[in-house]
């Protein structure tokens, strides 16, 4: 089953082909088409997982694609071990329900086929990153998502802001991938070859010099704070809302953010291998999810407030990784997949039926709408992390390995100690912080009384399905992180050795359940009765404001950077282009046309002057001929 | 210096000095009766070089036809008298005489580094039979279209020259 | 006598032809020239011809068909010159330039 690996990204790459060349004619828009290929893809990611439960080996095949030299070529591969195998899973699975969702969702939708053509790219994309052997596929695979970010944020480009929003999302991820571009040149000079076990080989014995992958896993790195929207390039993730719902579960939540989270775990030994790197994202990771959590306190959209969320979860992934917490830190992924494209997948439901994105427009939903309500109360309540749905178990992994790094004593990680107890810290200030603004958001949406227009009502079977489903897999995820053959012995490889089955500290699992309740209690308290006449930070002004204007953060960036490029770099070039480059084009035809009207001259129409240049001309050929070729 | 070259050197003179008057007067027709001189001589010369029949062909067909052709077209043509008429500017003048030195030098050197020291033997005029034997038999293709080109310069110059 | 007896007259000839070609104004004049020229190239051929001893006397004979082609040419040369004539009423070839620029 491993040898057919390459059909699960394959078949929805096809299928985006498919749909753009054929797909308005087929019936029902094509959107069978692209179902069909991730359901055959999510299939088979099924069977290899279960191949691995099983204990199968780790399957690798390439083939070699471009050579460069004598020494050097561009493999074609994939590595189909037990990471990937889980990550396949969540992929599939996600883009499955997504699409399933979207049948329903984006009916009516002019650019119903392309939608689905983008998201069957996107998929391919995902999943040729997460099955790639070698670097410089991941890369192909990377961009692909990227550019299938930009198309779907922008899928309603008619209005500006739309257009806009995919633009800063795609800028941003791009400064991200420059520095993973360098990253990635840097191990493959080192490494002699893209490919990724080469590269961890070079790093664990000792062939690259640790400055050369410090550099190199640093460089890495910017790609994921790109596109895992760690700080400080997180600023595109929540104006990538302006894409539809089914986007946003499907990218912004449970796949393409978690890409860096990935890569991060694919290449874990070279990080390993440079604590200084790891002490960084363990920083970036505490910065990021505090401030995210904050900034979700005071959103008034309901999707900003999940798109927030996801930054801090997203910080919490990257913060397992930091503090040695291999398995954790994709325990995690795996979790928020479900949970988080749920909540998404939900709000759009609302969002739908109260034709607003607004809080301030809703509330009392919970009768007019029970299945919906249902399914995001679980969805809500696994992301604060109460047992035993499925954030609780990956939540406490998390916290766990940051206690035994940080106070522990248990040492196996690279960070360093303070590092790690910044991060266990923020940790349980960040979950405190969840629990409230989820609690909030389940209050504003569900509570009280409906503040908005008209008469909401509960969606069709198309969209409720999918969240049942993803509901009782947000519920019963947890549960691979359990036992001996659980998700951390699935993912080991030679060089990372699981962290077991989830180790139990009781202590910890009675203080994070008790902030977990204390959020969710003073949530209800503040907010039992929906919106206040005013938030209750709004009494804090100053605070107020910088959450507002999102710590200044996107005011920095537009004087700052875009300023100066839209409103110099980018004329200069222009200029450039249009007078030198067009300038030696153009005068390349206005020289020649200047010579012919020099030379018509010589078309005097006298007979006596052709003669004579003639004569001369003969005259002139004899010298040389005879100076030439020697008397 | 024998006579025949007594004789050729006479002849050159004359010759050469015809052909200056014909550049260089200033009335046609006298041009054209120099031009008779110069063609004239050119004949003695080929006498000198062993060749009577193309002299007398020379004489015949330039003297007594191409020439009077030319003076037939002064006649037609109403040709005026005078230098500032007849002659370019005084510029194409002295490019003229530039080109045509320039000639003149680069022929003389060459010919001279080739063949400087060769002599033409005595030898006795080529008979008219031997001529036209090679004439007939190994030239007879261009003699053909020879003909061929006359008869169609006959036909070109009648229908040229129609009035209409 | 030596070559160059008379491979010099007729560079001499050849060299007075082309002044006359290219400094007259009346095409008549011109065609003059060109028969100097001509005679000049016949000069030439029947001078080797003789230095070569040549058996088939090619030089001779090549001179007769430049004589008639000479012919030929003095022929329509004129009957242009009439034409153009009769059009312009000049013959100054210099006023002949409608192939200019």
């Amino acid at each position: 089953m491993e040898k057919l690996a390459w059909l699960v990204p394959a078949l929805p790459l096809v299928a985006w082909a498919v749909l753009l060349l054929l797909g308005k004619r087929l019936p029902g828009g094509g959107a069978a088409v692209g179902i069909l290929a991730v359901a055959i893809g999510w299939v088979i990611s099924l069977a290899i997982l279960f191949g691995v439960i099983g204990g199968a080996d780790p399957y690798h095949v390439s083939v070699e694609w471009a050579p460069i030299g004598a020494s050097f070529d561009i493999p074609l591969g994939m590595t189909v071990d037990g990471l990937a195998a889980v990550m396949m899973v969540v992929v599939t699975t996600i883009s499955l329900f997504v699409q399933i969702y979207s049948i329903s969702y984006m009916r009516g939708d002019e650019r119903y086929t392309l939608f689905f053509a983008n998201l069957s790219l996107f998929t391919a994309g995902m999943l040729i990153v997460v099955l790639a052997d070698n670097l410089l596929l991941l890369l192909f695979g990377w961009e692909i998502m990227g550019i299938c970010s930009y198309f779907l944020i922008g899928h309603y480009w008619e209005d500006v802001a739309n257009a806009r929003a995919a633009v800063k999302a795609f800028l941003t991820t791009r400064v991200g991938d420059l520095g993973f571009m360098a990253g990635i040149f840097v191990f493959a000079w080192a490494a002699r070859s893209f490919e990724i076990d080469r590269i961890i080989e070079g790093v664990t014995t000792g062939e690259i010099s640790s400055a050369t992958v410090t550099l190199g896993a640093a460089l890495l790195f910017c790609g994921a704070i790109g596109k895992s929207g760690q700080f400080p390039l997180h600023t595109w993730l929540p104006d990538a809302m302006a894409g539809p719902t089914p986007v946003s579960a499907l990218i912004h939540a449970a796949t393409m953010v978690a890409a860096g989270v990935f890569l991060v775990a694919r290449m874990y030994p070279v990080f390993e291998a440079s604590g200084s790197v790891l002490n960084e994202i363990g920083i970036l990771a505490s910065i990021t999810m505090l401030i995210a959590a904050l900034l979700a306190l005071v959103q008034d959209d309901i999707k900003r407030v999940l798109a927030y969320s996801t930054v801090s979860q997203l910080a919490y992934m990257m913060g397992a990784l930091s503090v040695g917490g291999y398995s954790a830190g994709i325990f995690h992924l795996f979790t928020h997949a479900f949970f988080k494209a749920l909540l998404f997948l939900a709000a759009g439901v609302i969002i739908h039926a109260v034709h607003s994105n607004n809080m301030s427009e809703m509330g009392g939903l919970a009768r007019a709408m029970p299945v919906t309500f249902v399914t995001f109360l679980v969805g809500a309540l696994a992301l604060t992390g109460i047992a035993p749905l499925a954030g609780f178990w990956s939540k406490d992994e998390i916290l766990t390995d940051a206690w035994n790094a940080g106070f522990g004593g248990a040492g196996e990680a690279a960070t360093s100690q303070s590092v790690a107890q910044i991060v266990f810290v923020t940790g349980m200030v960040t979950a405190f912080l969840t629990a409230l603004y989820v609690g909030r958001m389940l209050w504003l949406t569900f509570g009280a009384a409906f503040r908005g227009q008209g008469h909401p009502r509960e969606a069709d079977a198309g969209m409720l399905f999918p969240l049942v489903v993803l509901a009782v897999g947000a519920a019963l995820a947890g549960f691979v992180g359990l036992g001996d053959n659980s998700i951390g012995t699935w993912i080991q490889t030679e060089e990372l050795p699981s962290h077991g089955p989830a180790t139990l500290n009781l202590g910890l699992i009675v203080a994070t359940t008790a902030i977990a309740l204390a959020g969710l209690a003073l949530g209800t308290v503040l907010y039992r009765r929906g919106l206040p006449e005013r938030e209750y930070l709004e009494r804090f002004p100053l605070l107020w404001k910088t959450l507002q204007r999102k710590y200044f953060l996107d005011d920095l960036y537009e004087q700052g950077i875009v300023r100066a490029v839209v409103g110099a770099l980018a004329p200069a070039t222009y200029w450039f282009d249009q007078r030198v480059i067009d300038g030696v084009v153009n005068g390349a035809g206005l020289g020649t046309r200047r010579l012919a009207r020099g030379l018509r001259y010589v078309q005097s129409g006298q007979a006596q002057w052709y003669a004579a240049a003639l004569f001369i001309g003969v005259v002139g050929l004899a010298v040389v001929a005879t100076r030439l070729i020697g008397n | 210096m024998n006579g025949q070259e007594v004789a050729f050197l006479i002849l050159a003179v004359i010759g050469g000095l015809a052909g200056l008057l014909v550049v260089t007067s200033r009335n046609v027709v006298h041009a054209a009766l120099y031009l008779v001189v110069a063609l004239a001589s050119v004949a003695g010369v080929y006498l000198l070089l062993a060749a009577p029949f193309v002299a007398f062909v020379q004489v015949i067909i330039y003297v007594g036809a191409i020439v009077v052709l030319l003076l037939f077209g002064i006649m037609l043509t109403r040709a005026p008298v005078g230098r500032r008429v007849l002659d370019n500017t005084l510029r194409a003048r002295v490019g003229a005489f530039v080109v045509g030195a320039g000639l003149f030098t680069m022929l003389t050197v060459f010919l001279a580094g080739a063949f400087g020291s060769a002599r033409i033997s005595n030898q006795a005029a080529t008979a008219t039979a031997a001529l036209g034997e090679s004439l007939f038999r190994n030239y007879v293709l261009p003699f053909e279209a020879v003909s061929v080109l006359l008869l169609a310069a006959l036909i070109g110059a009648i229908v040229l020259a129609r009035r209409d | 006598m030596p070559l160059m007896y008379p491979l010099v007259f007729a560079a001499f000839l050849f060299s007075v032809g082309v002044y006359g070609v290219l400094a007259r104004r009346n095409a008549v004049m011109v065609l003059m020239s060109i028969e100097l020229m001509l005679n000049a190239v016949n000069v030439n051929l029947v001078a080797f011809n003789a230095y070569l001893r040549d058996q088939l006397v090619s030089g001779q004979v090549f001179a007769l068909f430049v004589i008639a082609v000479a012919a030929a040419e003095v022929g329509i040369g004129l009957a242009i010159v009439l034409l153009i004539f009769r059009n312009r009423e000049t013959v100054n070839i210099d006023e002949v330039d409608l192939l200019r620029w």
